[in-house]
């Protein structure tokens, strides 16, 4: 089928869905939406639809973003604008639907915003109800890469196509090969995968390369703790991810491609099996792709856990079945990668902005980000923030931005104290620095790097100096163990910081951990080895206290290194209720009802439930 | 609590079975292979090895540096119920460290071991990519988000209790691996 007729076909699709004129139920059914009880509001909005319009049709859709309300619906009828409900069970599932489809009361206290203007009657608005895109949560972002996630059903190519979908692809394979990676070289896009290597001028290499076979691999091995934006886009939208891929491949001249995913993602890995197999059948992947002489085939290769393996040489490893180790460079695998051939690999988030440069142009591309970091960058935004979700916001955006407006700041009346981005690689950004902005160059003079998209919230309740532990035991538990200095200089590092943690720390500790940190950092093979010191260096630059209250006051003040602090109850502010002697899972707790309680320390085995369950504040951290 | 998800194995000669038809012996095809043996048995036992290094012209010792490598793949047998609590970045800031340490406590075993009676396996993960949910803990297929020692614990005593009533009903005696295949609805 040649492009034209596909697109008539989808629109055809997709007008037949936006002129629906029963009821339509959006459900978010992603990992996360899952996670949060999707399936038991899925079974309810079944069960009640059936009963209430049985035309009514249920729709599933990926992740829009607003991953602290999941599960989330959408309702629309009759030529209203969508309504959506987050946060639901089975019973307010019920309520809604019924309340809202039987007696036309949309319940506004309970529903987070409409969407779109519905086509019967005018603006759609729905008093007390915010638009979509007047959200606090929503307003400052602009969704790119992410532009279908959540509003189409990501197993239905004619939903994709339908919102301009392969038209990037169409574009690029009606130019020269070389005007295509002109294009992306214009629109500046970066490696969103975290180093940031013009895609453009990585795209030319792989092209210059010489040889006739030559590989296209999508780096799906999201392994960064903390960061879930490649999952949520492959599984919201997986097409957008294969068409940059396509594009790719006729841009460099390859012929195969591999999309290389995490085994812990069996979602994302089914929806773009789904997607693959709708491409085939409509002539978008295999032998001459709409109609022209370029032909590619894709595969997936599931990955088995090795976070190493997201390292470039390290994942050609992996695919051709060895152990993911990574090798010097150069040989670049551009010149020699997969079995020896030119490879270009590019992450996820890279490939799904491609196709919009391609659908759009470069110069819209442009239009958005800083002078050196073109268009934008999702985050997956988690932690001690009151809204955790997806978003995606424009280059140079400052970091208050994100945590305040969007983010909706640290809840519980917690302190903010800082965020992590880039994950193992990357570094703690104090509150001070609230002001920086983000950007590939700013985030590297602030000791962190942009990195994948982690960013993880951290309030007063969290240690720094347990932070970089606990990055330093992952990436000395992922440290493929080659070279000498990564192997053994993340595990001299972690030992120092345990012994600081469990309170065996020397002040003489702190030096000796910086001038490992350089040794590590310089010595290192790969990135793995060259960014593990970063955590503990921006610790130690921005929260150098902590350290020392660690190894001279012997004090842990968020109460997180078991070894440095104890509970106590504080008889002023307890009120007696015997929550926590209740609630306590080693009887630590004694006391009487209406005085104040006692914690036995020899009992207590520090598992903070007591200092979580207490509503007055009546339990501290001494 | 969601429908149980119980793992049905297959015993050891359909997986050598599998590995035969499924595959060419390319090396390339050598982590897929064991991938697929893992889903099937639940783990890889040293005859499955030997099995796909005969099928791939590898020598044995380097599937075994292939299988010691990657974090996925057991060389033990698991329980029915495999836990998984993640370790990632937002996991670890909201308290995941002290979930994993109550189930260690709660199940007598560490990280990487099974119970005394096959029912579950602790492992941890390093990140499932649900941090908005975080902390979580998987259970065989299904994740259970914003978790606590207590829910944790809950939700182990509810799958031992479903899944006694489930053994009781089918009349299959506990530890028959091969033989279990239960999916509630």
């Amino acid at each position: 089928m040649d492009y034209a007729s596909l697109k008539a076909r989808a629109k055809e699709c997709w007008k037949e869905l936006e002129e629906f004129p029963e009821p339509l139920v959006q459900i978010g059914m992603g990992t996360c939406g899952k996670a949060a009880g999707a399936e038991r509001v899925l079974a309810t909005i079944e069960q009640t639809l059936k009963g209430i319009n049985p035309l009514g049709r249920i729709m599933h859709v990926g992740c829009i973003g607003l991953c602290y309300l999941e599960p989330l619906m959408a309702i629309r009828k009759g030529g209203e604008p969508f309504i959506y409900y987050g946060n639901l069970t089975p019973e307010k599932t019920e309520k809604i639907l019924s309340d809202y489809l039987l007696y036309d009361d949309p319940i506004p206290k309970w529903a987070v915003c409409t969407l779109g203007n519905g086509h019967a009657q005018g603006n759609g608005a729905i008093d007390g109800v915010p638009q979509f895109h007047e959200l606090p949560m929503i307003r400052p972002q602009v969704r790119i890469a992410l532009r279908n996630c959540g509003l189409i059903d990501p197993e239905n190519i004619d939903h994709y196509i339908a919102r301009g979908g392969y038209s990037g692809l169409q574009k690029a394979l009606n130019m020269e090969p070389d005007a295509v990676i002109q294009e992306i070289k214009a629109s500046g896009l970066r490696g969103r995968g975290g180093a940031g290597f013009p895609t453009g001028m990585k795209w030319e290499f792989a092209r210059k390369a010489p040889g006739s076979i030559k590989y296209v691999v999508c780096n799906a091995d999201e392994g960064d703790p903390g960061a879930f934006m490649d999952r949520s886009l492959l599984e919201s939208d997986p097409h957008a991810v294969l068409e940059g891929m396509l594009i790719c491949a006729y841009a460099i001249g390859a012929r195969e491609g591999y999309v290389y995913a995490r085994a812990e993602y069996p979602l994302a890995i089914r929806r773009l099996r789904v997607a693959m197999k709708q491409m085939e059948e409509n002539g978008l992947l295999g032998k001459h792709v709409m109609g022209s002489d370029f032909s590619f085939h894709i595969k997936i290769k599931e990955g088995a856990g090795a976070f190493v393996c997201g390292e470039e040489t390290a994942l050609i490893a992996s695919i051709e079945g060895n152990r993911g180790m990574p090798r010097s460079r150069p040989p670049f695998p551009a010149n020699s990668g997969l079995w020896g051939k030119p490879t270009n690999i590019n992450n996820v988030e890279t490939l799904g902005n491609v196709s919009a440069i391609l659908e759009r142009g470069a110069k819209w591309y442009t239009g958005y980000g800083t002078e050196k970091s073109k268009g934008t960058k999702t985050f997956s935004l988690a932690g001690k923030i009151a809204r955790t979700g997806l978003i995606e916001v424009p280059m140079g955006i400052h970091l208050r931005e994100i945590i305040d407006d969007i983010g909706g700041g640290v809840p519980r009346g917690k302190e903010f104290k800082g965020v992590q981005t880039g994950g193992p690689s990357g570094g703690c950004i104090p509150s001070s620095l609230k002001d920086l902005p983000v950007d590939y160059e700013s985030l590297a003079q602030a000791g962190s790097i942009m990195g994948s998209g982690g960013m993880v919230v951290m309030d007063n309740d969290t240690c720094m100096v347990d932070m970089a532990r606990y990055f330093l035991t992952f990436t000395q538990s992922e440290s493929c163990g080659k070279c000498m200095p990564c192997r053994l200089g993340t595990k001299q590092m972690l030992d120092i910081i345990e012994d600081v943690c469990a309170g065996h720390g020397k002040p003489e500790d702190i030096e000796l951990l910086r001038g490992l940190s350089e040794t590590v950092q310089k010595g290192s093979l790969c990135g793995l080895g060259q960014t593990a010191p970063n955590p503990v260096q921006t610790t130690l630059r921005y929260f150098g206290k902590e350290y020392e209250a660690h190894t001279i006051d012997k004090k842990c003040a968020a109460g997180v290194c078991k070894a440095l602090f104890h509970y106590a109850i504080v008889a002023d502010k307890c009120t007696g209720c015997m929550v926590c002697a209740r609630k306590c899972p080693v009887n630590a707790i004694t006391g009487e009802k209406k005085k104040p309680h006692i914690i036995n320390q020899d009992d207590c085995t520090k598992c903070g439930t007591c200092y979580h369950a207490c509503k007055f504040g009546a339990i501290a951290i001494c | 609590m969601r429908a149980l998800d119980v793992k049905g194995f297959i015993g050891l000669e359909e997986a050598i079975e599998l590995i035969r038809s499924e595959f060419e012996g390319r090396p390339d095809e050598l982590i897929p292979m064991l991938q697929r043996v893992q889903n099937a048995i639940g783990y890889l036992p040293e005859e499955a090895l030997l099995e796909i290094a005969r099928a791939t012209r590898l020598p044995a010792a380097r599937i075994f540096g292939v299988v010691t490598f990657y974090a996925q793949f057991r060389l033990r047998p698991v329980g029915k119920y495999i836990i998984r609590v993640c370790r990632g970045t937002a996991c670890h800031v909201s308290g995941s460290a002290l979930i994993l340490q109550d189930i260690q406590n709660h199940l007598q075993v560490a990280p990487g071991q099974t119970t005394k009676d096959g029912l579950f396996t602790l492992e941890t993960v390093a990140c499932f990519g649900s941090c908005a949910l975080a902390p979580v803990v998987v259970v065989n297929d299904s994740v259970y988000g914003l978790m606590d020692s207590l829910k944790t614990r809950k939700l182990i005593e509810e799958i031992r209790e479903k899944h006694g009533a489930i053994v009781a009903r089918a009349g299959v005696e506990k530890g028959d691996r091969n033989g279990l295949r239960i999916f509630e609805g």
